[in-house]
């Protein structure tokens, strides 16, 4: 007898245990926070409104993944399928800016080296775009999936956990954006 | 009573099955009994290894002033020990026990998510392979098991054992995640019709919590690794005071998982003595209710208890009070199960075969060991006591004298289950009182060295007076243990070719899992029992018995 749909109940245990490890390394990045005097920091490296650009294409993605559910849910495979591309594209924009950001601050010798501020910042945002690579991994094996005849018959429920994953890594950067970025302007 | 009528031909196709297996199925099983079987035979390896670095150790401490290992080994090996016996020994033997049993308990199928069962274990093996390939490297960790900063940092252990350390670790906490995932999802999703968690065996029951403690606590080592290796591979300063970093963080971070570890380690132990007693009592367990629910207040007090392994560190009169506080707390939800335990025996018919002596055995070392725990939540005590061998004494008696004689308890209760044979009980009294009196031995007088002053992980002694043959005692304690466990192999060498046969529920016990043949078919049950108690066997055997 099942009690809830085994896919979406294991990845909400999981994302409880991937919350206490993202928990961590934030608490890791407000306990260093004060400790940094020299050398780079959050204020004097981070650009945070080209980094805001970004954070709207994750937080699209997170919008696109929620539509083409519900067009899936009306049927419509087709159209599921496009927003999915949609969902792909926006994360993969979002890494290709991660990307870019991360090749300016270490040409300016940022680094996880150099100050606390660059072991705290690349140890956090590295995890974070880490799992977003997890989830571009997972979402492109389900666009895979879509080719295939029959499909969206019997993986309902899988659909539903990475959705889950995907709304949880966009949540966590929210945190991070608010704590690492925003903060500058403070 | 009657035992419960099985069809004889499943009993057969299990005998079939086993006898066409082949190393490529066990391989690529996704079954859990094989799973669960794999984990039981990986961790008994690992205890031999285990144990043999224990007998190196007390070798050299064996008299004062002796040389048989110099320093630089002495660490590597006690580092080892301590990294084997908690990560590759005591956590997955109790996980294995989990696999095997808890779908049995359920009366399920299988888990919920098989493969990701068989991923877990094959990347504990790996972790511990990984572990002790540091040897092949050259040397092994030797900061010890919790691995204070900056002393593992790289610029105090450059060799690259504390690498081989911290990605074993890593890879070991993900796949004991991904088994608490999948405890927690087939305990909520496959129990059988009837089966409440009122009903729940109470081995399921602390299975349970225990997987939501892993969920807690784990994640806090695998970020406390990923920021030790970020240090030591990319030079950051994370624990570096030297670049403002704090080695106190790192502390923090460790115990918050390495405490809730400490009930990890021994959740599942009070489930399998939580199942040993009543049925060995002939008794339903005294206060189930209250054994499960001060489970789950053990599990939430162990998150905010953390500190207490920091006492010396000068954390500031109100946090030591604080969690010294909050640590003598945790002896209530104990002291609870230690007395339903007690009251489940009194006026039982009690029959004292092996796997009773081992739970009669793990309440009294447990009780010690509580109790020398509670010693430290005294501020003033534990400093006193901190890095000494009394604290070497408290943790043997909980996690050797608690969870090994639990497990003990466990393997010869569920043996026959697991093999269709019984472990013979003549060699089993055997181990278990060379077991009982070697442990003893070896860790009582180490109180008294304690509490003498003679430090911790130090790989040699001046001649104190009365040192000397303490050590030796505990020494030849060892010996004994060591001669137990050879004993233990061989009784169950002999047991699977020459033991007497089981039949289904040699016990006459009431839990699901005896309702199938011993060993059960692939798909565990033909048919499962009704529940409408926490004993549906005990039901079914007195139904048939009005009837007739």
């Amino acid at each position: 007898m099942t009690r809830f749909p085994t896919p979406k109940l294991a990845m909400a245990v999981f994302i409880a245990s991937e919350t206490v490890f993202f928990a961590f390394l934030i608490a890791a990045y407000v306990y260093f926070y004060g400790a940094v005097v020299h050398g780079p920091s959050a204020s004097n490296s981070l650009d945070p409104p080209r980094t805001l650009i970004f954070t709207l294409c994750l937080l699209g993605s997170s919008a696109t993944l929620w539509i083409g559910e519900r067009r899936l849910a009306a049927g419509q495979r087709r159209a599921f399928r496009r927003w999915l591309i949609a969902t792909i594209v926006l994360g993969a924009v979002f890494i290709a800016g991660q990307a870019m950001e991360y090749i300016g601050l270490l040409s300016s010798r940022v680094n996880p080296a150099r100050n606390l501020f660059g072991a705290t910042f690349f140890t956090l945002t590295g995890f974070h775009g880490l799992h977003v690579v997890c989830g571009l991994i997972a979402l492109s094996a389900l666009l895979i999936l879509t080719f295939f005849r029959g499909f969206g018959t019997r993986e309902g429920v899988g659909i539903g956990a990475i959705s889950m994953y995907w709304h949880f890594v966009d949540a966590v950067w929210i945190v991070i954006f608010s704590l690492v970025y925003l903060t500058v302007w403070l | 009573m009657s035992d419960i009528p099985m069809s004889p031909g499943l009993v057969q196709a299990g005998v079939a099955a086993q006898a066409r297996s082949t190393w490529l199925e066990w391989v690529s099983t996704v079954d859990h009994k094989r799973i669960g079987t794999l984990y039981l035979c990986a961790t008994l390896f690992f205890f031999c290894v285990g144990g043999i670095e224990a007998l190196l150790i007390r070798i050299q401490l064996a008299w004062p002033n002796n040389s048989f290992l110099n320093p630089d080994a002495y660490d590597q090996i006690f580092t080892m020990h301590g990294t084997t016996m908690i990560f590759l020994v005591v956590v997955p033997v109790l996980l294995g026990l989990a696999n095997y049993f808890t779908p049995l308990m359920i009366g399920a199928r299988d888990m919920a998510l098989p493969r990701l069962n068989a991923f877990s274990f094959w990347v504990f093996l790996l972790g511990g392979l990984l572990l002790y390939l540091s040897f092949a490297d050259g040397h092994a960790p030797s900061a010890g098991w919790f691995s204070y900063t900056p002393l593992s940092e790289k610029g105090y252990s450059s060799r690259n054992g504390m690498d081989y350390w911290a990605l074993a670790l890593l890879g070991i906490g993900v796949g004991t995640i991904a088994t608490a995932i999948n405890l927690i999802v087939t305990i909520v999703n496959l129990r059988t019709d009837g089966l409440t968690f009122r009903r729940l065996p109470l081995f399921v029951w602390m299975v349970f919590v225990n997987s939501f403690l892993i969920i807690a606590a784990l994640p806090a080592l695998n970020a406390s690794l990923v920021m030790l290796l970020v240090d030591r591979m990319l030079n950051a300063h994370f624990f570096l005071p030297l670049g403002g970093g704090s080695p106190i963080l790192w502390q923090h971070y460790f115990w918050s998982f390495g405490h809730p570890e400490v009930y990890i380690m021994v959740l599942p132990a009070f489930g399998i003595i939580s199942e040993v007693i009543p049925v060995f009592s002939r008794k339903p367990i005294f206060g189930y209710g209250f054994v499960a629910a001060s489970t789950v207040a053990i599990a939430l007090l162990s998150i905010g208890v953390w500190a207490h392994h920091m006492f010396a560190v000068g954390l500031g009169h109100a946090w030591e009070y604080a969690f010294g506080a909050s640590s003598l707390l945790i002896a209530v939800p104990t002291g609870v199960k230690i007395f339903s335990w007690i009251a489940t025996m009194w006026g039982g018919a009690i029959r004292l075969n092996t796997s009773m002596l081992f739970a009669i055995a793990f309440l009294f070392s447990f009780t010690i060991g509580g109790l020398s725990g509670v010693t430290f939540a005294t501020v003033p005590i534990d400093w006193q006591t901190t890095d000494t061998y009394y604290v070497v004494a408290h943790m043997h008696y909980v996690l050797f004298g608690g969870t090994l004689f639990g497990v003990m308890a466990g393997l010869y209760y569920w043996f026959p289950k697991m093999t269709g044979r019984l472990l013979d009980e003549r060699w089993g009294k055997v181990h278990f009182w060379l077991m009982f009196i070697g442990f003893h031995m070896t860790f009582f007088v180490q109180h008294l060295l304690g509490l003498d002053g003679m430090p911790r992980r130090v790989y040699t002694y001046p001649d104190v007076p009365g040192w000397a043959v303490m050590n030796l005692i505990s020494t030849i304690g060892a010996f004994v243990l060591g001669i137990s466990v050879l004993v233990l192999l061989g009784n169950v060498v002999l047991s699977l070719r020459h033991g007497e046969t089981a039949g289904d529920n040699p016990w006459n016990a009431w839990t699901l899992e005896w309702a199938t043949s011993s060993p059960p078919p692939e798909h565990n049950f033909d048919a499962v029992p009704p529940v409408h108690s926490t004993r549906p066997l005990w039901d079914l055997a007195h139904r048939a018995e009005s009837r007739a």
